[in-house]
């Protein structure tokens, strides 16, 4: 496997540099943030500075303000909410499963999806601090939590020339079944 | 005096659950963990590797911090067999709720129980129909829980499939995971229940869940071959490993029948078995 791509926000240009497919590593701070993080931060304006942030869809587990649990959620269900983001300076995105065409053109130019492991909610915590919070009073799992990473690993889902692996995979799937549904 | 033993026996139960769901979502059992080692030995994606790569270490700090290895601790399903002498009472019902409460702050789980209607959540993992108990006959008083994560029970599906068309079973498992891509974190185990009636069919593909994945029949390897010639791959990223395994559970049905349902599971196939000592 090829030595991941060291990146630390706030990101720059080297994001537009990633191509789908590759392994990085994330440092420096990331918000999380889902739906209803999302509709408050539309309503009210973003609580952090956007320029070269990382916005990480997760709703993880707290106990006593320590991280115990924090793996990505379902990217798709902010599908029709990066947009605002994605035009004040957002560059990157993470979360799970990919999202959809829009983002993709939204994206282009001006920053990647990353895709972090489902279900890996413990490996996640271990590279992660807790700095802050926004919007507690959303609940545990939508508030916005600071997180400072360390070396988190990641695969660039889609990437900022129109590259998704996503997509990809969801065409090979296609063809692939066109065999069962002849049958 | 016969209250009081009846108290200590449901306080056991409810000890019993909160043992099984720290268990289950902590530790993955050892088959299901086996499987993802030889999968991760197998596979020839390098994205997919990765992806692997990740799970494994994830399994391994859960266990060193002794904490959930997802954050979506899933909804509590419960599996009891009650021995002959053991009355089903609606104590012991409580005597459950009990427990997932318990380890809802305990381990801690995520409350994820909401109304289905108000969405107003419980934030103890109980509600109405919640936990799911699922009670049968047996030897020992043991229960089984079965953490269920809602993005892989999302993209499950049922069909009502005509008796002539036994030869397309294979084809509506395998659509059901083209259909899901990587929203249920693959690779994947799939519960396939077959026969029985609608709701019947549905109740067998969760419980085949249960079931050891070392083995397959030679229908469920098939059914397991054909899901990964899709490429889905971990995390819907690409790769040869969609499905870790296919377990199918068969009831008798109407003549004029042929239910299938297909549960999709996670590759954290979380599971766990605790028996109620009696004394």
């Amino acid at each position: 496997m090829k030595k991941p791509v060291q990146l630390k926000t706030p990101l720059g240009a080297e994001v537009l540099a990633l191509s789908a497919g590759d392994h990085v590593e994330l440092s420096g701070m990331v918000y999380t943030a889902r739906d209803e993080a999302h509709l408050r931060m539309m309503k009210d304006g973003i609580p952090f500075d956007p320029k070269g942030a990382a916005v990480y869809h997760c709703g993880p587990v707290m106990q006593d303000n320590r991280i115990i649990a924090a793996g990505p959620t379902t990217s798709a269900r902010m599908n029709l909410l990066s947009k605002f983001l994605i035009d004040a300076g957002v560059n990157a995105l993470i979360g799970k499963g990919g999202m959809g065409s829009a983002v993709r053109e939204q994206l282009k130019g001006k920053g990647v999806y990353l895709a972090f492991t489902g279900g890996c909610a413990a490996l996640a915590a271990s590279h992660m601090r807790l700095k802050g919070v926004y919007y507690e009073d959303l609940g545990m799992a939508e508030a916005v939590w600071i997180i400072e990473l360390d070396h988190l690993p990641l695969t660039v889902g889609i990437d900022a020339k129109g590259g998704d692996i996503f997509e990809t995979v969801r065409v090979a799937a296609g063809k692939a079944f066109d065999r069962y549904r002849k049958a | 005096m016969v209250k009081s033993t009846k108290r200590t026996l449901y306080e056991r139960v409810a000890g019993a659950i909160a043992e099984a769901f720290r268990e289950a979502v902590i530790f993955l059992p050892s088959d299901v963990k086996r499987a993802i080692l030889r999968a991760a030995a197998a596979e020839t994606n390098p994205v997919a590797k990765g992806e692997l790569s990740n799970i494994i270490k994830n399994i391994a700090e859960a266990e060193r911090l002794n904490v959930p290895l997802c954050q979506d601790t899933g909804v509590p399903v419960v599996y009891l067999t009650i021995p002959p002498d053991i009355p089903l009472t609606p104590d012991l019902y409580h005597a459950v709720a009990k427990g997932v409460r318990r380890a809802t702050t305990d381990v801690p789980l995520r409350p994820n129980v909401v109304d289905a209607l108000t969405r107003n959540n419980s934030n103890d993992n109980t509600g109405a129909g919640m936990p799911a108990i699922h009670v049968k006959p047996g030897e020992t008083l043991t229960v089984t829980v079965l953490p269920k994560g809602a993005g892989a029970e999302n993209v499950s599906r049922i069909a009502m499939l005509l008796p002539s068309q036994k030869d397309e079973i294979g084809k509506f498992v395998v659509e059901t995971m083209l259909l899901a891509e990587g929203r249920p974190c693959p690779p994947v185990v799939l519960g396939v229940g077959i026969g029985g009636t609608f709701d019947g069919a549905a109740a067998l593909a969760k419980e085949a869940l249960l079931l050891p994945i070392d083995k397959m029949t030679d229908f469920e390897q098939q059914l397991c071959d054909m899901v990964n010639t899709l490429g889905i791959g971990p995390m819907g990223l690409g790769g040869d490993t969609t499905a870790l395994a296919v377990k199918v559970k068969t009831a008798a049905c109407h003549t004029a029948s042929l239910p299938v349902a297909v549960n999709v599971q996670c590759w954290a196939n979380r599971r766990a078995t605790v028996e109620v000592k009696r004394e």
